[in-house]
């Protein structure tokens, strides 16, 4: 019995020190953020890995999602004879909810993985050890570049996201089942308000703040070895998903 | 590595990709934004009462749409409602006597406009008004009309007209 209490503080105490130390690792950054704007290059190049690289899996994705909303909205809506609700149904949800939670979701698996495990592969492999050495800010050199282009790249993914899911859902609604094109859009304009939108591109700034740092973080201080660089990825992964939909919670309590 | 070029290109196409996403998002999924639009006519009509009438809503004939609601305003000197309908070019011999109803898609679903078609041989003109036009019928009028049983005795001037299909 007392071993087991003592087990879960211990634990319970290595969750405070992660939280503790992701907050001094967030704080560092920020601290090198202004001066690692003043090179450009590396940002660019990594706007390119996360954002340009995950657009293939985004779009399709966004593409059945959207196809699905479709389907489900338009099977619920005939029921009460409204399927001209359709576009404003399938718009709001996305806005709000779906577009920032599933690209975020997306992100962590595509970009946020391949992320930690190039880190933890340069600390595996002491690319990060040799750059100290020289004298080179490896957090300005390569984590920061890799957070900002995680940041830049998600709103991005996210507008993108919600457009192409649209479009499925316009796919789907008008083209298969008939329902009026110019109703699918009027009754979506006529529901519609900035203040949407904004949540949605707020949501996934925020997200894209969080999924980027979490997995830089896992793979900057990943354990140094083949086992350890795993574990850093399935980690970020998975504290990804869970922050991800604990920040929606509050993103949406706090907007709506 | 991919060469610097193919990464600059890439970026700049995706980052074009995302801003045109909001763009269209800003623009054309709400109210404040400007429709694309295509070789048309305008109609006006004056209704009474609109009911649940939005800009965007179709205008059909015999059940084909023809055409949108381009904008609704209040007319403070009729006391109407002024809606001017954007119909597509393709249906330009529309007879100028033909009236003008709002109808309801389903029992709760969108409001349209309805022209039924009149018997003249000369068709309306670019941006003429609609002589005849039927309000949409609300359906809180005809219930508190039924529960006070005063829809038969008083068959006055702020009855809602029926659809034209019962007047034929």
């Amino acid at each position: 019995m007392i071993t087991i209490l003592r087990e879960f503080v211990q634990s319970f105490l290595t969750f405070l020190e992660r939280v503790g130390l992701l907050v001094r690792f967030a704080l560092r950054l920020a601290a090198i953020l202004p001066t690692g704007m003043l090179r450009p290059r590396p940002i660019i190049e990594q706007v390119y890995n996360t954002g340009a690289m995950s657009l293939v899996i985004i779009m399709t994705c966004g593409l059945f999602i959207g196809m699905v909303l479709g389907l489900q909205g338009y099977d619920l809506l005939t029921r009460f004879g409204s399927e001209e609700y359709l576009g404003t149904a399938t718009a709001i949800s996305l806005l709000r909810e779906l577009g920032p939670v599933v690209t975020a979701l997306l992100f962590a698996g595509r970009a946020g993985t391949a992320l930690a495990a190039e880190l933890g592969l340069m600390r595996a492999t002491d690319q990060i050890a040799a750059m100290e050495i020289m004298a080179v800010d490896p957090m300005r050199r390569v984590v920061l570049p890799r957070f900002l282009g995680g940041v830049i790249a998600m709103p991005l993914l996210v507008s993108i996201f919600i457009v192409v899911a649209l479009f499925g859902a316009q796919l789907v609604g008008v083209e298969f089942f008939g329902v009026d094109s110019g109703s699918y859009w009027s009754q979506m304009r006529s529901a519609v308000e900035l203040s949407d939108i904004r949540e949605g591109l707020v949501k996934g700034l925020v997200f894209g703040v969080a999924c980027s740092l979490i997995a830089v973080y896992e793979g900057y201080n990943a354990v140094p070895t083949a086992e350890g660089v795993g574990r850093a990825t399935t980690r970020t992964v998975v504290i990804s998903a869970v922050v991800t939909l604990i920040l929606d919670y509050i993103l949406t309590a706090l907007m709506l | 590595m991919r060469s610097t070029r193919t990464i600059d290109i890439s970026t700049g196409l995706f980052v074009l990709l995302g801003f045109a996403a909001i763009l269209f998002m800003v623009t054309q999924i709400t109210n404040r934004g400007y429709s694309l639009k295509s070789d048309s006519y305008r109609l006006t009509a004056s209704f009474e009462n609109i009911g649940g009438l939005k800009t965007g809503a179709p205008v059909s004939m015999a059940g084909v749409t023809i055409g949108r609601v381009e904008d609704i305003q209040y007319d403070m000197q009729l006391y109407k409602a002024i809606v001017t309908m954007r119909i597509s070019d393709k249906y330009r011999a529309i007879p100028n006597d033909s009236d003008a109803s709002i109808y309801t898609a389903g029992l709760l679903g969108g409001q349209y406009i309805g022209l039924t078609p009149g018997g003249s041989d000369v068709p309306y003109k670019d941006g003429e008004q609609v002589i005849m036009a039927n309000d949409a019928i609300v359906l809180e009028n005809l219930i508190s009309k039924y529960l006070f049983n005063s829809a038969a005795t008083k068959p006055g001037e702020s009855t809602p007209a029926p659809a034209p299909a019962a007047q034929e």
